[in-house]
């Protein structure tokens, strides 16, 4: 174990950011903070890196207590949302930073610094940058200058706050694939804030996944998206269609739905939420199903329907085309769900969840007349 | 330059706010001309008159170079002080919350607003044997009336304002996170200062304390109460060059006034190149 976290909790003035953070971080790992804005993701870090200070609770790295340790003495290497560089030092000098403001006992000759600058630069693939001044780079040099100067006092932890938040998509890709590389030959335990699902999981080891300050779940990305383990983890990874069923003996029942293929649960009887994502629901033609098709829709690959029964009850789902060339607007349909979760409580009356931010877009154009 | 360019642009083509570029470009232009290059180039032009040899005669004399030597040395003084004190305030405004911070920002502002002889006086009357300041100086041998540090501090009150008024805006935008940072890094407090804060307020530091020393070299109002005026003691340049003036000597006023003038401008057009090639080392244009 290196990094525990307990019972963090922050308020600033009357909000809440942080309610009681318990987390373990083992050695080497690369942790994603996953949350919406203001879930206080960078509070969090904050208070890792030593720049801010918990009401409560205990942060211990290897058994030593943290908090009464200076952010110097913490030897944290910490990337900014906007990189922070020095915006009068050269790449070189704002990499070098962490070496020549050390005591100058421990401080290593210019010879030495100037080598591992070089090593850095090189290592980070802007071997020819070395001499030019932040203004002078893009986005995605600047970031990986702020790492360099990071990455420059060999830390014990890496933090990174949002480091692609400010950069295209593609940019974001590549730069994702090559902090991986960089973490994976580096070693250094990481951990680094997004509220990009694709990107926590694509890059993570464990995610996780925060609302409100408080940590909702923690896992293995695969884990997380199999198994989410509240209604808010849910609907932030997209099983944002919610459904009132009924357990009865274990068994998920709605009326007009399928549900046959979901497992039993050890949950008691009762009303309860059923979450899915709308790719996850199979529309079978059933002249005595309660759901008439409304709305078909395609976007090239996928077809997007919407079912409805009568009742107010309406429900998205996404087929792919070529299974769906048989759906018709105003068709009976029975609703099939693949795969799904389901938690105790009936849905806050309603039947469809609001679009999660990811889909509203999609909301948009489909109620469009 | 970039606003010349505009011109070249089809008008009518982009609404401005202000009515025609030529109109307010006209005025502004003309009021520089008229206000500010016109008499630099009078005075220019009256000290060419005068010929190289005797302009050095006459700021050579050992009267005008008494006042001028007082002027620059006083002027020094106020300038180091008020560069100190000026970031330091500036620091405290910028940096601390407390009550009365306000007004005290706003204080700032009063050696502008005062009439500079309403300020050499009350000077004066507090400095004085028997004022609240001169009561306890005197009896500790230090004499601040009728001395050069009369005039020092004449200078000082009146010039704080461009140190604190130039650094505390670039102060105020720093980014905190670029402190955050170093202080992750491992670096103390004045080693923040130093080697983080420093050079991002230098630049407007520098130019606020040029001007602070410029404003020191010209001060007339608030010095001559305080000076006492002791010819070769503690007149300074500009009370010489007005002396000169009642005694029908343009060319000894004009002669002592472009010297003020051309430390001025060459101490300005130095600090500027500075900060000049500062920002555009950092990509600033
Ligand atoms: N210094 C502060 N004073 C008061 N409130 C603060 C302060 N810092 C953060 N907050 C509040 O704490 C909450 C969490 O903020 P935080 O910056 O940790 O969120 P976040 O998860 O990083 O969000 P984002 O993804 O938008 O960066 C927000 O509601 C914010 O308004
Ligand atoms: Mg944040």
């Amino acid at each position: 174990m290196t990094l525990s976290l307990s019972h963090i909790t922050r308020r600033f003035g009357k909000t809440e950011v942080l309610r009681g953070i318990d987390l373990e971080i083992d050695k080497g790992e690369l942790i994603a903070l996953l949350g919406p804005s203001g879930s206080g993701k960078t509070s969090l870090l904050r208070i890792i890196a030593g720049l801010d200070w918990p009401d409560a609770g205990t942060l211990a790295f290897d058994g030593q207590d943290w908090l009464s340790r200076s952010a110097a003495e913490r030897k944290i290497g910490l990337v900014f949302q906007h990189y922070a560089l020095f915006p009068h030092m050269k790449v070189r000098d704002n990499i070098a930073f962490g070496l020549n403001v050390l005591p100058r006992a421990e401080r290593p000759g210019k010879g030495a610094v100037a080598e591992t600058v070089d090593r850095l630069l090189s290592f980070l693939q802007i071997a020819p940058l070395g001499d030019r001044y932040p203004a002078e780079l893009s986005g995605g040099q600047r970031q990986r200058v702020a790492l360099g100067r990071a990455m420059a006092i060999q830390p014990r932890v890496l933090l990174l706050d949002e480091p692609f938040g400010a950069l295209d998509a593609q940019v974001r890709r590549d730069l994702r694939r090559w902090l991986r590389g960089v973490h994976d030959s580096a070693g250094i335990t990481t951990i680094f804030v997004t509220h990009d699902q694709e990107e926590a999981f694509e890059l993570a080891d464990r995610v996780v996944v925060m609302n409100e300050g408080r940590i909702e779940q923690t896992g293995r990305p695969d884990q997380i998206y199999d198994h989410p383990a509240t209604p808010f983890v849910a609907r932030f990874l997209g099983l944002n269609v919610e459904l009132p069923v009924t357990l009865n003996a274990g068994r998920i029942e709605a009326h007009g739905l399928d549900l046959s293929a979901l497992p039993r649960r050890a949950m008691p009887d009762g009303p309860a939420t059923l979450f899915l994502r709308p790719a996850d629901i199979l529309p079978l033609p059933d002249p005595n199903a309660p759901f008439r098709l409304t709305e078909i829709a395609s976007t090239g690959a996928l077809l997007r329907i919407v079912a409805e029964d009568g009742t107010g009850c309406r429900i998205e789902a996404e087929v792919p085309r070529r299974a769906g060339t048989r759906l018709e607007t105003g068709m009976n349909v029975l609703l099939r769900a693949e795969a799904g979760q389901v938690f105790p409580g009936s849905a806050q009356g309603r039947a469809t969840a609001p679009a999660a931010a990811s889909d509203i877009t999609h909301a948009l154009k489909e109620n469009r007349p | 330059m970039t606003t010349l360019a505009i011109t070249a642009a089809p008008s009518g083509r982009t609404k401005r706010v202000l009515p025609g570029f030529g109109l307010t470009m006209g005025l502004t232009l003309t009021y520089v001309g008229i206000v500010i290059l016109l008499p630099v180039i009078a005075l220019m032009l009256k000290g060419a008159e005068i010929g190289p040899a005797r302009f050095w005669e006459i700021i050579t004399a050992p009267r005008a170079m008494a006042a001028l030597r007082l002027t620059v040395t006083a002027a020094v003084i106020a300038t180091i002080f008020n560069a100190l004190y000026g970031l330091l305030m500036a620091w405290v405004l910028v940096r601390y919350r407390f009550p009365g911070r306000r007004i005290l920002d706003a204080m700032m502002d009063i050696p502008f607003a005062l009439p500079t002889a309403v300020a050499g006086l009350s000077l004066t009357a507090l400095f004085s044997a028997n004022g609240w300041y001169g009561q306890l100086l005197e009896p500790a041998g230090i004499k601040v009336v009728y001395t050069i540090w009369g005039v020092a501090i004449a200078m000082c009150f009146t010039s704080i304002p461009f140190v604190v008024r130039t650094v505390q805006p670039i102060l105020e935008d720093l980014d905190p996170q670029l402190e955050e940072a170093a202080r992750s890094l491992g670096a103390t407090p004045f080693t923040i200062f130093r080697k983080v804060v420093f050079p991002q307020i230098l630049p407007a530091f520098l130019i606020g304390t040029t001007i602070a020393f410029a404003r020191s070299l010209g001060e007339f109002g608030a010095v001559i109460f305080i000076a006492g005026n002791l010819p070769m003691k503690t007149e300074i340049a500009s009370l010489l060059a007005v002396i000169r003036l009642e005694e029908y000597d343009y060319n000894g006023a004009a002669a002592i006034a472009l010297t003020l003038m051309l430390i001025a401008l060459i101490l300005l057009a130095l600090s500027n190149g500075l900060q000049w090639q500062m920002n555009r080392r950092r990509g600033q244009p």
